[in-house]
C-alpha cells in the first residue's frame, strides 16, 4: 500500500532508464485512487447511502481547488476570472452546503435508547 | 511554514486531504462513526483549499473570496433550511453544480494557457473530456431535479430514433472534441459544449421517475469523473483522486441499485418503465370491481395491539405524506404494549438511495429497528401484522410468480407472508412501474383508504383512546 502514497508527488519518477511521463503517473494515481474506492465504499451501510451520496457531493467540491486555480493566477484576463469566478462560487456551495446537510443528516441516525 | 507554500509542501498537504477523504468515506461503514467521518470529509477539505491558497499559483484573493462567501452563505441556508423529504431534490443540484464547476474549470484553463501560450493537444483533449463529462452532469442533473421537483413529469421521454439521435450526438461531439485537441479551434470548443450539454438532457429524459435511485447514484458518479478530468487538466492528483473515489462510489451504488430491481444498467439507461402518477377514479369503487378488500383503521388496530411483533414497510408514499412522525409514535405506544415493532426497508425504497433510512431517523427511528431486505425477510412467516405504508412494487409477489411481469425477477420483501397486511394507500393506481400488485388480492390482505398520514394518526388516536 505504502507504493502508492508515494504517486501523489508532483516529481517525474525515473525508474531504471525510463522517465515516467507526468500524464501517466496520473493515470497510475487514477487507477489506483479507483480500486480504493472501489474498495471502501462497498463497507458503507446500505442505511447510510443518502449521507454516502450527500457527502461524496461535498467532497466532489474539491473542484473548487481547480476554480482557485484558475480565478487566483496573476495573468487571468478578465473573461478567465469570469468563469472562474462562477466556479468558486457554484464548487463552494457543494462544499458548504454538502458536508452541512450530510452533517444534519448523519446526526438523527440513533441507536435505540436502553433502560 | 514559509508562504508561498512550495510545491512539495503543497502536494504533501494534498496527500494529507486525500488520506483524510479516504477516511471520510470510511467513516460511513458503521452510523456510529459516521459523523467522524464527516469531520475527516471536512478537515481534507480545509486543508485542500488552505493549500491550495497559500501556493505560489494563487495571487489574486478578492474575487475568490467574493465567490467564496456568496457560496457558503447560499450553501448553508440551503443546508438548514431543506427538508428530509427534499433530499433527492437537493442532491440533484449539487450534483449540476459540479458539472458546471467543472466546464468553467476547463474553460476558463484553456483561456489561461492559449494566454500563456502553453497548450498541447494531450492538454485540449483532456480539457474536453472536463468540460463533456462537466456539461452531461450539468443537463442531466437538471433535469432529474426538474422531475423530482415534479417541475417535469416523472414519466419516460420517448420518441422514435432516439438511441439513434444520442448516438449521433455522442459522435458528433467527440469528433467536435478531436478537432478542438488538434486546432484549438473556438468555434469546435463551443459546439462541442454546447451539444455535450444537449446529450446530458436526452440521455436523461428517457428514464422513469421509478428509476430515480439510479439516476441520482449516476450522476453522482458523473460528477466524480468530471473532478478526475479537471484534475488531469490540472496536473493535481488530489482531484484525480477525488474524482475516483466518487466515481466509483457512484458506480457502485448504481450496480446495487439496478440489482435489486433486477435490471441491467444499460436498460435503466436506455429508458425504462414508469408511469405518470395521475389517479382518477373513486378508489373504493375500482377496488370492490377487482375484489379487493378495504377495512377501516379499527380492524388494523385490532390486530395490531394484540400482535407480538409489526413490520412497517415504507414507500415514496410514506415521504409524500410526511408520515414518518405519526409512524414513530405508533412505534411507541405499541413498544409500550410490548409489541415488537420492525421497519423494512428495500434498497431501492423512495427516489434515492437510503431514502427511507434518513426520513425515519429524522423521526427518531432507532436505526437498530431499521432493517435492510435481507435481515428482516426471513421474520415475515411469523410476524402478525405488516403495514405497506406508501410502498406498492417492492412487495409485489408478481416479480416472483409471474414470468411475464416486467418486474419479474426483482428481489422482494416477503410481506405476503405475513398473518395479515395492510396497505395504506390513496387510490387503487398501481405503483410507478404500472404493474398491478398481486399481493392486493390475498386473502390476508387488506386495503385501507386516504392519506397515510392521517391514517397512522388515526390509529395513534385510537391506540391512545383503545387501552386494555
Amino acid at each position: 500500500m505504502l507504493g502508492c502514497w508515494t504517486a501523489p508527488l508532483p516529481f517525474t519518477f525515473h525508474i531504471g532508464v525510463y522517465r515516467m511521463p507526468e500524464s501517466i503517473l496520473a493515470l497510475y494515481v487514477f487507477v489506483l485512487a479507483c480500486f480504493i474506492g472501489y474498495y471502501v465504499v462497498w463497507g458503507v451501510t446500505p442505511s447510510l447511502h443518502t449521507p454516502l451520496v450527500a457527502l461524496t457531493n461535498a467532497i466532489s467540491g474539491i473542484v473548487l481547488v481547480g476554480a482557485l486555480l484558475v480565478t487566483g493566477l496573476e495573468e487571468a484576463g478578465i473573461a478567465a476570472s469570469f468563469f472562474g469566478f462562477l466556479a468558486v462560487l457554484l464548487a463552494s456551495i457543494n462544499v458548504f452546503g454538502g458536508f452541512l446537510v450530510t452533517h444534519r443528516m448523519l446526526s438523527m441516525f440513533k441507536k435505540k435508547k436502553r433502560g | 511554514m514559509e508562504l508561498p507554500l512550495s510545491p512539495t509542501t503543497q502536494a504533501l498537504a494534498y496527500l494529507v486531504s486525500a488520506i483524510l477523504f479516504i477516511f471520510a468515506l470510511k467513516g460511513l461503514t458503521h452510523p456510529s462513526t459516521a459523523r467522524r467521518g464527516n469531520l475527516f470529509g471536512m478537515l481534507g477539505m480545509a486543508i485542500a483549499i488552505g493549500a491550495t491558497l497559500a501556493g505560489a499559483e494563487v495571487q489574486g484573493y478578492w474575487l475568490i473570496g467574493f465567490a467564496g462567501a456568496i457560496g457558503a452563505v447560499i450553501g448553508i441556508v440551503v443546508a438548514m433550511r431543506i427538508q428530509m423529504t427534499a433530499m433527492p431534490q437537493l442532491v440533484a443540484a449539487l450534483h449540476s453544480f459540479v458539472g458546471m464547476a467543472a466546464v468553467l474549470v476547463a474553460i476558463g484553463t484553456f483561456i489561461n494557457r492559449a494566454q500563456a501560450d502553453t497548450l498541447n493537444a494531450l492538454l485540449m483533449g483532456e480539457l474536453s473530456a472536463g468540460i463533456v463529462i462537466g456539461a452531461i452532469t450539468f443537463t442531466g442533473s437538471v433535469i432529474a431535479f426538474a422531475k423530482l421537483q415534479g417541475i417535469m413529469s416523472g414519466a419516460p421521454i420517448k420518441f422514435f430514433g432516439q438511441h439513434a439521435l444520442n448516438a449521433l450526438i455522442a459522435i458528433t461531439t467527440i469528433a467536435l472534441a478531436v478537432h478542438f485537441a488538434h486546432t484549438g479551434s473556438w468555434v469546435s470548443l463551443v459546439l462541442m459544449t454546447l451539444l455535450a450539454f444537449a446529450l446530458g438532457g436526452t440521455l436523461i429524459i428517457p428514464i422513469g421517475g421509478a428509476d430515480m435511485p439510479v439516476i441520482i447514484s449516476m450522476l453522482n458518479s458523473y460528477s466524480g469523473w468530471a473532478a478526475a478530468a479537471t484534475g488531469f487538466t490540472l496536473h493535481n492528483n488530489l482531484l484525480i483522486i477525488v474524482g475516483a473515489l466518487v466515481g466509483f462510489s457512484g458506480a457502485i451504488l448504481s450496480f446495487i441499485m439496478c440489482r435489486a430491481m433486477n435490471r441491467s444498467i444499460i436498460n435503466v439507461i436506455f429508458g425504462g418503465f414508469g408511469t405518470d402518477s395521475s389517479g382518477g377514479e373513486s378508489a373504493g369503487s375500482v377496488a370492490a370491481e377487482k375484489g379487493v378488500k378495504s377495512a377501516s383503521v379499527e380492524d388494523a388496530v385490532y390486530w395490531m395491539e394484540d400482535a407480538n411483533r409489526v413490520i412497517v414497510v415504507p414507500g415514496y408514499g410514506m415521504a409524500v405524506a410526511q408520515a414518518q412522525h405519526a409512524l414513530k409514535e405508533m412505534m411507541e405506544l405499541l413498544q409500550a404494549r410490548d409489541v415488537e415493532v420492525k421497519f423494512a426497508i428495500h434498497p431501492v425504497a423512495g427516489r434515492m438511495p437510503g431514502h427511507m433510512n434518513v426520513l425515519l431517523a429524522e423521526a427518531d427511528i432507532p436505526y437498530d429497528q431499521v432493517l435492510e431486505m435481507d435481515e428482516i425477510n426471513p421474520d415475515f412467516p411469523s410476524t402478525d401484522v405488516v403495514l405497506v405504508v406508501g410502498a406498492n412494487d417492492v412487495v409485489n409477489p408478481a416479480a416472483k410468480e409471474d414470468k411475464t411481469s416486467p418486474i419479474y425477477g426483482m428481489p422482494i420483501l416477503d410481506a405476503g407472508k405475513a398473518r395479515q397486511v395492510y396497505f395504506l394507500k390513496r387510490s387503487m393506481r398501481p405503483g410507478y412501474s404500472g404493474v398491478d400488485n398481486l399481493l392486493f388480492y390475498q386473502d390476508n390482505t387488506s386495503l385501507i383508504f386516504g392519506d397515510a398520514k392521517d391514517t397512522i394518526e388515526g390509529i395513534v388516536s385510537a391506540l391512545k383512546g383503545g387501552g386494555h
